[in-house]
């Protein structure tokens, strides 16, 4: 069967499966029927519910203001498929283009899109983590579990890590009224996304709306009562911290181990693909029909130097979905690549943060607009002399203008006086970047090297 | 009804918050904070600030069950289900 036969035979009657029911797999589903996919459609997803929207649970469901259950993503269209929910796809059989799931039963398929994405990592000491009133927070049922605990009035909830989760769960806290300490490792609250002349920005906005914020500092155990429910913390400066809940926001891993010897190229810093979504296997050869979407997939990006770049983004999600959906079922030359700039958002203790592009490769920071001290304000990040980034306080509407910046690769500092340009943007400042060889609790975007089956990213506590 | 906003693109214009404060509140000056699923009273309201938005961040299923072609999300198609 020639290449174009093929292809239309795999359009008409085809079988697709998608391991991953949340939101880039859905999208992605959507998108196979928009391109006119007729043949089946087969979602697999670990947890019993249909696809439901994440960024609300550290939020709105926090503050009461949304019900955990009630997120569930609106439909574009009928995807038209067969729903596997709550059971978990435990091995790929790439020969036999089939998916192993963990009630013994195989799914056969010609095409296939993995969007497994990331899970917390969780607390390090297991009996510690197991105890009454310790938290991650990822899912529906652990928002919603989150959420009735927050409810009972706590004496004082103790949030490890301070990245964006983290820092949003604590906003939440402060919001209703809780006590709330948070412990980071790094000197200041978000350093890993956006380094330290915003983190500090972060650490007084904290400070300012009453959280006990302890940085440079390191969670060493956790204590439980006779009960087994968590009563205190123990921190590498020798304080001891009373708490009845425990929010662990350590950052997150990647769903890869279902695919340890099926000889694709997934590790822990998740799948190595091309720019058009194709699975490398173990080999560093691509793949022709598995394709990957959503946080668990590493593709190169052409404006970031064609790194691998890994992004924990709700919009890439999206765009690499529709991506690798239309490319499934395109012929070599329609096919087209994932080439989304980096955005995300946060909103915390009643401001909204959103970026462009890729800040942590930032070298210096300059305050285009507004003033650090007012948390109003663009700070555009620059590299060997171009823009690579840009992060707003309240001031989102500058947005597209820095992402037309950094898509034409603008010259940094930028040559022209901005609106609103305050003494802060006169003069660049070094970005303030952690040193990338120590580990922190891991940045929302990471940026790799070729080996997707290196093994030695690992979360290891500090002394 | 179940809705998202795709907060990338959301600018803060606060148009819905506007015309549907039951199901959209401003959090602050710019931060936008949504209830996920609206009730079906709520549909007109919902109809009006999806059209609203100056950048077209909302996407509802469900909003009119019968037009199928271009409801929600401005351009998107949202048949419902």
């Amino acid at each position: 069967m020639d290449g174009d036969r093929q292809l239309e035979w795999l359009r008409r009657e085809g079988r697709i499966v998608i391991v991953g029911a949340s939101l880039a797999g859905l999208r992605a589903a959507e998108t196979l029927r928009e391109e006119g996919f007729a043949g089946s459609l087969t979602l697999i997803g670990d947890e019993p519910y249909e696809p439901y929207d994440r960024p609300p649970l550290s939020k709105q469901v926090l503050l009461g203001k949304a019900a955990a259950d009630r997120t569930a993503l609106p439909r574009r269209r009928d995807p038209d498929a067969q729903w596997r929910l709550g059971v978990a796809a435990t091995g790929l059989d790439m020969a036999a283009r089939r998916v192993q799931l963990a009630d013994g039963d195989e799914v056969a398929y010609d095409r296939l899109l993995i969007a497994t994405g990331v899970r917390p990592r969780p607390w390090p000491n297991q009996s510690e983590a197991e105890l009454d009133g310790v938290f991650v927070l990822r899912t529906r049922d652990e928002a919603a579990r989150l959420h009735s605990r927050l409810a009972q009035g706590p004496r004082r909830v103790l949030v490890i890590g301070a990245g964006f989760t983290g820092s949003e769960i604590a906003s939440a806290c402060r919001e209703r009224g809780i006590a709330v300490t948070v412990a980071e490792r790094a000197a200041a609250p978000l350093v890993g996304a956006l380094g330290g002349v915003i983190g500090d920005v972060a650490a007084q906005m904290q400070r300012e709306q009453g959280v006990d914020l302890r940085c440079g500092v390191m969670v060493t155990s956790l204590e439980g009562d006779s009960a087994g429910r968590v009563r205190s913390a123990h921190l590498s400066d020798g304080a001891a911290v009373e708490a009845d809940i425990v929010v662990v926001s350590l950052g997150a891993t990647r769903n890869t181990e279902w695919l340890a010897r099926s000889g694709l190229g997934a590790g822990p810093r998740g799948i190595a693909c091309d720019a058009g979504c194709r699975a490398f296997d173990i080999r560093g050869i691509v793949t022709d029909d598995v394709f990957v979407a959503g946080d668990v997939a590493r593709s190169p990006h052409p404006l970031f130097g064609y790194q691998f770049l890994s992004l924990e983004h709700w919009g890439n999600a999206v765009s690499q979905a529709e991506i690798a959906a239309h490319n499934m079922v395109s012929a070599g030359a329609d096919r087209r690549p994932h080439m989304w700039v980096p955005a995300f958002w946060s909103s915390q203790f009643g401001v909204n943060i959103k970026s462009v592009g890729v800040p942590s490769m930032g070298e210096e920071i300059l305050i285009s607009q507004g003033a650090l001290a007012e948390r109003r304000f663009t700070g555009v990040y620059g590299y060997q002399g171009r823009v690579i980034g840009a992060v707003t306080f309240d001031n989102a509407r500058w947005l597209p203008f820095y992402q037309r910046q950094i898509e034409s690769t603008a010259p940094f500092p930028p040559p022209f006086p901005t609106l609103d340009m305050r003494s802060d943007g006169q003069r660049p400042l070094p970005a303030d970047f952690p040193d990338p060889s120590v580990p922190t609790h891991g940045p929302t975007v990471t940026l790799g090297g070729y080996s997707p089956a290196d093994r030695r990213m690992v979360f290891t506590p500090g002394r | 009804m179940r809705l998202v906003v795709d907060l990338n693109r959301c600018q803060g214009y606060a148009q819905c918050a506007f015309l549907a404060h039951d199901v959209f509140t401003m959090h602050g000056d710019e931060a936008l904070l949504y209830n996920p699923q609206a009730d079906a009273g709520q549909r007109e309201q919902l109809r009006r600030a999806a059209a609203a938005c100056p950048v077209q961040a909302i996407l509802v299923e469900g909003l009119d069950e019968t037009a199928g072609a271009h409801p929600a999300h401005g351009e998107e198609a949202s048949r419902g289900r």
